[in-house]
């Protein structure tokens, strides 16, 4: 497979912070990595050095082979950006903007409206072309910058929390369009969402105070974390005393978690060290005769994963 | 070439985006008609000549160039969108002659639109139309000089209001450092080559032999090198500021 996109220990410092901290990763043509991380972890900073904004203290970029600096644009073409909050020139008409990028980017001037055409329908536009950016919803806001973002068919797309502050339709919207465009480029999206990692993401990387502290698929991820194999059981408020001391009184179970959900409990038991506790409740279930509702075992949750990571608890 | 005209063309359609232009225009225009007719007694003088209109343009470009550059780089820092500039396939020196030139084109129309004084001398008398169109490029040199200042000083801030002051500031010095009331400060206790220094650094005295339709080769390259310098200094000032992330 082709590497689209290649950062060998990026460095960044303001100052005497240390904003990114030797950041290695590659990402291959077809693959959408999600790029995760607390505010402040050097996400948006490592963004900015892939699409040539910064320059790194040490370390180099590629993008598609060509090296990545501020000083040289050739690597630029191959570039679909999306920057943190999407800004746009909002005195603009959609159509203006979009002609704007596309001769930026040196699409032939006749070529340019069939350009805008193919964007507009993509990212469904069509109704507000000759609208002033300014007026438009946030949701078509951010629609425009990924417009932009595509307008040139590039083989990187680097977007900076694309689905932010939209509703979940829109957002539903912008996860469609960039599962579509995934199987011809290399996408890096930065998001502090998990579910989006989970339903776009061939792979996670979790950065953290500058430095990757993870990086796998979204299913490696959910391994690692402490629910991985835990077992949830849902029943009646009336047993769930006497369950949830049955269980308590397992060597092997050390960790219980109870949800109320109306006149039921859900419960659920796992292992900190990771040791499996399926056969042991199974066991139990099957000697007490309780009667269950729901019975299921997690797969491990990105969530706990992500805090663990990000605030040093062990995984 | 083509990067400088896609540039162009944003800068110089954006400046019409609000009535904003609209009102600078006027409002310059009424200006200039009353420097030239009122203050620069333009009749009572008699003389068919355009003194009296350039006269003023160096006091009248102190405000209305910087208004015109201010926005130019800061606007982009305040929406954020010089992220969006900075990253487009485009080279940074470019961009910012893109930008400058914009603002050069609007400064030249508003100079451009002063035509009906032209006319109302030509009209009432015979002038010499050599040193009035040596004036208007001479004019038009020094607007572009304010305005490469103008342009470098907004990209320091993302406040247009600050970037206005500070630019007059530094345009306001350029302009009266070959004023009587400043060489005759320096003139004891600075050596005559200073002091001649001092004295040329004014947009004033080069401006005035280009009114008077002398064309001097040492102007030209006064002004040329005025606005090349704060290009160049716009240019570090982006680059330093985009590091600051």
């Amino acid at each position: 497979m082709d590497v689209y996109i290649e950062a060998k220990g990026l460095s960044k410092t303001f100052g005497n912070f240390l904003a990114v901290d030797n950041v290695s990763l590659s990402v291959k043509k077809g693959e959408v990595l999600g790029f995760l991380g607390p505010n402040g972890a050097g996400k948006t900073t490592t963004m900015k050095m892939l699409t040539g904004f910064l320059n790194p203290s040490i370390g180099s970029a590629e993008i598609c082979g060509t090296p990545v600096t501020t000083g040289h644009v050739s690597a630029r073409k191959y570039i679909g950006y999306l920057p943190e909050g999407a800004p746009l020139y909002g005195e603009m008409t959609v159509y203006a903007f979009l002609k704007f990028i596309a001769a930026a980017h040196k699409i032939p001037t006749d070529s340019i409206a069939d350009a805008i055409e193919a964007v507009t329908n993509a990212v469904q536009l069509e109704q507000v072309l000759t609208q002033r950016i300014e007026t438009l919803s946030k949701g078509f806001k951010r629609r425009v910058g990924l417009a932009a973002a595509i307008i040139h068919q590039p083989d990187v797309l680097i977007l900076d929390e694309p689905t932010d502050g939209l509703d979940p339709n829109q957002k539903h919207e912008v996860r469609s369009l960039i599962e579509k465009m995934a199987p011809d480029r290399a996408i890096i999206i930065s998001t502090h969402i998990l579910e989006e990692v989970e339903a776009l993401c061939s792979r996670a990387v979790i950065i953290n105070k500058g430095s990757i502290v993870a990086d796998d698929t979204p299913s490696g991820l959910r391994a690692r974390s402490r629910y991985k194999n835990a077992v949830s059981l849902t029943v009646s408020k009336k047993i769930s005393a006497d369950v949830i001391t049955r269980l308590k009184s397992s060597p092997d179970i050390n960790t219980l978690e109870q949800n109320i959900e109306g006149d039921f409990v859900r419960i659920t038991a796992l292992n900190q060290q990771n040791k499996s506790v399926i056969k042991t409740i199974d066991t139990l279930i099957e000697a007490e005769k309780w009667p269950i509702e729901q019975y299921s075992i997690e797969a491990g949750r990105l969530d706990d994963v992500f805090r663990s990571l990000t605030q040093g608890d062990a995984a | 070439m083509n990067d400088i005209l896609v540039i162009f063309k944003r800068e110089f359609a954006s400046y019409f985006a609000t009535p904003l232009a609209y009102v600078f225009l006027v409002v310059f225009l009424i200006m200039q008609g009353l420097f030239t007719f009122y203050m620069g007694q333009f009749f009572e003088r008699e003389q068919a000549d355009l003194s009296s209109f350039f006269t003023y343009h160096p006091w009248l470009y102190l405000f209305f160039m910087p208004a015109i550059a201010m926005r130019l780089w800061s606007e982009e820092r305040k929406n954020g969108t010089q992220e969006l500039l900075l990253t487009l396939p485009l080279s940074t020196g470019m961009i910012i002659i893109g930008k400058y030139t914009a603002a050069i084109a609007f400064a030249a129309l508003a100079l451009f639109l002063t035509f009906p004084i032209w006319i109302t001398v030509n009209w009432l008398g015979a002038p010499d139309n050599g040193p009035i169109i040596t004036g208007y490029i001479g004019s038009l040199l020094m607007a572009s000089s304010y305005i490469a200042v103008g342009s470098a000083i907004s990209a320091i801030t993302r406040n247009q209001v600050i970037a206005f002051v500070v630019s007059v500031s530094i345009c306001f010095l350029f302009l009266v450092s070959g004023l009587p009331i400043v060489l005759n400060f320096f003139e004891a206790w600075v050596p005559d080559t200073v002091l001649l220094a001092i004295a040329n650094l004014s947009f004033l005295s080069h401006f005035d032999n280009l009114q008077k339709g002398v064309i001097a080769l040492s102007d030209i390259f006064y002004f040329t090198s005025v606005i090349i310098l704060w290009l160049w200094v716009n240019r570090i000032i982006v680059e330093v500021k985009r590091e600051e992330g």
